[in-house]
């Protein structure tokens, strides 16, 4: 190797729950730490001790590791000290930490996808308490929130994620960057039980299959059962005209998103907040996905302070046809899932449908009827998941079935 | 020399006596029984005092050395010019240029603008620090470089010691934003106006020497006057006692901070849900991003169900000001004001009212504000098992906080302690407190984002919020979680040498800070 010296993580005034590392290999004196920390008091010795048994998992006998701390927590500081070592050697091996038992759940293709919120790739303070604020998806980004020259850091970064940080039921997600780099990324995330993948600036078939195979390559090699389902997003004029065939390419596409920053990029015109410029290409979006039997995911809003706009925009959104909506802030979150979460007049309706449907079944009938209109089964599926996600959303009693008055 | 130790009620180590004073240890809340006569200066004669009323004397230096400024001597200070104090600094400043040595520096507060205080403790001018220590000035003090040992007292701790005479105030010096030559003053007006000064009254009712100190000097009379001229020696004029800006925030901010907003969230719904959150209920919450947030999430709560709170009691803030002015609360009594619209409000509004901190919190008074509360919103830096309470330490071992208004806070009907499970790295539920500030039996609740333990004690909160969805759990489980998340902490080693002692809300010893081994 050429180089001897590597560093990764961030240190600074403003930077909480990352450490910077420096890496100095050597050719004798064993391993020396310089630990700077401000939990010095409490973990300095459990810093240490994690720290030199992951360079020996390295076999790294010598060397100086100088660590800026600010509160990292295990699974960073062994991220970033991994990625040091991975800048410096050509080990193929992971030092993994822990997978969390909770955090083993897979998701079905039709779940609500109302909100996901995007955590930036690198940066693990955002990751940490993220599953608390009850987003549908969680998405570790990759891509376009990640600085180049930290694309590789933010890859060891995100794995551990996946496996330390409670995701509390939410999707979890990841958004790989574009390319042979995408591909790349798949192979450190998806042994860890990523739930979905979006792919950026998708604008072909042939994209989503290669990505397809690659983790179906991944899954056959881990043994993982786990469905991993896809999101490409649409983001330039290509891949607007180019929806359908998107949409339909695999049946692991669950959903269809809509990038309007680089679209509108794309397109040569500004970004306003009417969205004119942007009209049909949502709904052409729309229609591929509605038409492909997917769900339409509507582009992110990008002023965290201005709920009442956000409000807005989602009523317009749904009013359009789309199924949810990204998140960059986690007070959006509940906002978004309020603004597409079912309104009265369809909570009555389902609760009609499910009723009926109940009421067939206990009599034995096969067909479902309300009044004289059969009810096809998707609609009873539907109309059920309304009424769940009602009743998961408060807006509905989880007894309101008893409580109906004859 | 070691002093001896004993074992207080609470199970903590304290020496029997703190700077050469026997000190009486911690017997349990409610225990110590206090007897005698409260404290009484010296009796003064209007015949030394000019007839025309005017005391106004050139400079702090002056009035200084017309108290007889020696060595030894006590000096108080109150904290309402807050980071933006240009008074208190410069009277150790004169002294030190005097040769006075060994001086007790008695302030209600201590702000990062006294940091510079530090070479006065340095070059003996300052033998100790009775009173809060952050930053810098906590680190000196944790590292044993002060020469005498810290006391820390609670708002109301330090009124009732001074009114019992466990501290004798020399000569107190009342920085005041508005006076008139006789020495009558308030907190409002001028340049450096700071709303109320609920934190002086003591000190000028039982100092031998008060002197009071303004940049903005009126015609007698000054009014309405929460400094009275009957109990002032001198009265000293200075082009600024206070840099505005940093007396008040221009205004308060409710926190950003996704998670400390799902804090205040949950403690909202807890609120509401427990029912303890009523029409006509009783309020306190502090000025911190996360209380603020609750103020607001609380407030929404009363305009839904058409409540409203019968008084807050300040630290007062915008949010609190809206509340009033928005019929959502009826009274405001205020101790001090956090920020500009409240500090308007004072003398605008005849139902905010300043209220002196030695009425709301001495306990050892014929009752006062505190045990009249329904809702009180604290902070702390550690929770332990036992639901005891630390504010003054780190979990690292170093002074970091003043007491405030915490401990006398705890006497309220409903405790509440919105806090983050771990802090970056370091966690708030711990087995042990690093300090032990407020004993568990008065605090009730533990909010934090990942889920509420509500303290055995409070077997009627547990059984009202059984069905309510919120997310309890016991103190067990989130001290669990957090070492989950962050590993379990080694604690830091102290050495023998106490460096400042913390006071109950009797006066007596509920637990010591020793210094830091490095």
């Amino acid at each position: 190797m050429n180089h001897i010296c590597a560093t990764s993580g961030n240190s600074g005034p403003k930077i909480r729950s990352d450490c910077k590392i420096a890496l100095e290999l050597r050719n004798l004196g064993g391993i020396l730490i310089d630990l700077k920390s401000k939990v010095e008091v409490l973990y300095g010795e459990s810093i240490r001790q994690q720290c030199i048994e992951i360079l020996d998992y390295f076999g790294i006998k010598n060397a100086l590791l100088t660590i800026d701390d600010s509160g990292a927590l295990p699974f960073v500081l062994s991220a970033r000290l991994e990625s040091a070592i991975k800048n410096l050697s050509e080990s193929e091996g992971e030092y993994l930490p822990v997978m969390l038992e909770e955090n083993r759940y897979s998701t079905s293709p039709d779940i609500f996808r109302f909100s996901r919120l995007y955590l930036p790739g690198n940066n693990p303070g955002m990751m940490i308490n993220a599953g608390l604020h009850s987003a549908d998806g969680l998405i570790l980004d990759l891509e376009d929130s990640v600085a180049p020259d930290r694309k590789d850091e933010a890859r060891i970064l995100v794995r551990n994620a996946l496996r330390q940080v409670d995701f509390k039921g939410a999707e979890r997600m990841v958004r790989i960057n574009q390319g042979e780099r995408g591909l790349k990324d798949l192979e450190y995330v998806i042994p860890h039980n990523v739930n979905l993948v979006l792919i950026p600036k998708c604008e072909s078939t042939y994209t989503v299959k290669s990505i397809e195979s690659k983790i179906l390559a991944i899954k056959n090699k881990c043994s993982l059962v786990n469905p991993v389902h896809l999101m490409p997003i649409i983001e330039t004029a290509l891949g607007v005209e180019l929806a359908f065939e998107i949409a339909r390419s695999s049946p692991a596409v669950v959903a269809l998103a809509i990038g309007l920053e680089d679209l509108t990029a794309d397109l040569g015109v500004p970004r306003t907040e009417e969205g004119k410029e942007s009209f049909y290409a949502r709904t052409r979006i729309i229609n591929a996905a509605k038409a492909a039997g997917i769900q339409p995911i509507d582009s992110v809003f990008s002023d965290v302070g201005d709920m009442e706009a956000l409000r807005q925009n989602v009523l317009s959104s749904k009013a359009l046809g789309f199924e949810g909506m990204g998140c960059i802030h986690p007070r959006q979150i509940q906002v978004i899932k309020n603004g597409f979460a079912p309104g009265p007049e369809e909570i009555d309706k389902s609760k009609k449908i499910v009723q009926a449907f109940e009421d067939a079944r206990k009599k034995g009938l096969g067909v479902v009827a309300l009044g004289t209109k059969m009810i096809d089964p998707p609609v009873v599926a539907r109309a059920q998941k309304t009424i769940e996600l009602a009743v998961r959303l408060g807006l509905l009693s989880g007894n309101w079935m008893i409580e109906i008055p004859a | 020399m070691s002093i001896p130790s004993v074992i207080n009620t609470a199970g903590r180590a304290v020496p029997a006596e703190i700077n050469g004073i026997p000190v009486i240890p911690f017997k349990g809340v409610g225990k110590h029984k206090p007897f005698g006569n409260k404290y009484g200066p010296h009796i003064p004669s209007c015949s030394d005092y000019p007839e025309d009323g005017n005391k106004v004397v050139t400079t702090l230096e002056e009035a200084l050395l017309r108290c007889g400024i020696k060595d030894g001597m006590t000096i108080s200070t109150h904290h309402h010019l807050r980071d933006g104090d240009l008074v208190s600094n410069r009277i150790f400043e004169i002294a030190s240029e005097m040769g006075v040595k060994d001086l007790v520096w008695f302030p209600s507060a201590s702000f990062p603008c006294n940091d510079p205080l530090i070479k006065y403790l340095e070059d003996g001018t300052i033998n100790r620090i009775e009173g809060s220590m952050n930053g810098p000035l906590g680190r000196f003090v944790s590292e044993g470089r002060m020469k005498g040992t810290a006391v820390l007292r609670s708002h109301g701790g330090r009124v009732q010691a001074i009114q019992d005479g466990e501290v004798k105030i020399d000569i107190a010096v009342l920085a005041a934003p508005t006076a008139d030559s006789f020495g009558n003053a308030r907190g409002t007006g001028g340049n450096s106006g700071c709303g109320v000064l609920g934190y002086a009254k003591a000190d000028m009712m039982y100092a031998d020497k008060v002197i009071v100190v303004t940049d903005n000097l009126i015609e007698m009379p000054c009014f309405p006057m929460e400094i009275e001229g009957n109990y002032v020696d001198y009265v000293v004029v200075v082009d600024k006692i206070g840099i505005p800006e940093k007396i008040v925030s221009g205004t308060t901010q409710v926190t950003k901070s996704p998670d400390r907003l799902l804090i205040a969230e949950l403690t909202a719904a807890f609120l509401e849900k427990s029912g303890i959150l009523k029409d006509g209920v009783t309020m306190q919450a502090g000025a911190g991003g996360t209380s603020l947030a609750i103020a607001v999430f609380i407030n929404e709560i009363f305009k839904k169900r058409g409540w409203k709170s019968k008084f807050g009691f300040g630290g007062s803030t915008k949010y609190m000001v809206e509340m009033l002015e928005h019929g959502q609360m009826g009274y405001i009594l205020d101790a001090q004001a956090f920020d500009l619209d409240s500090v308007n409000s004072i003398g605008k509004n005849a139902n905010h009212i300043p209220y002196p901190v030695f009425n709301a919190y001495n306990y050892h008074s014929k009752g006062n504000l505190t045990s009249m509360m329904d809702i009180m919103i604290l902070g702390a830096t550690e929770v332990d098992l036992n639901f005891n309470g630390n504010v003054v330490t780190h979990s690292d071992g170093y002074l970091l906080h003043g007491i405030g208004g915490w401990q006398n806070c705890l006497h309220a009907r409903n405790v509440i302690l919105p806090v983050p499970l771990f802090r970056d790295r370091i966690p708030v539920i711990v087995d042990e407190v690093t300090t032990l500030c407020g004993p568990g039996e008065l605090i009730d609740v533990i909010i934090t984002e990942r889920g509420i333990a509500i303290n055995p004690l409070r077997h009627d909160l547990i059984d009202r919020v059984r069905n309510s969805g919120l997310p309890v759990k016991s103190i067990n489980e989130l001290r669990d979680e957090a070492e989950k998340i962050c590993g379990k902490p080694s604690k830091p080693v102290f050495e023998d040498k106490v460096v400042a002692a913390i006071k109950w809300v009797d006066g007596t010893v509920i637990d010591v800070v020793r210094k830091i081994d490095r």
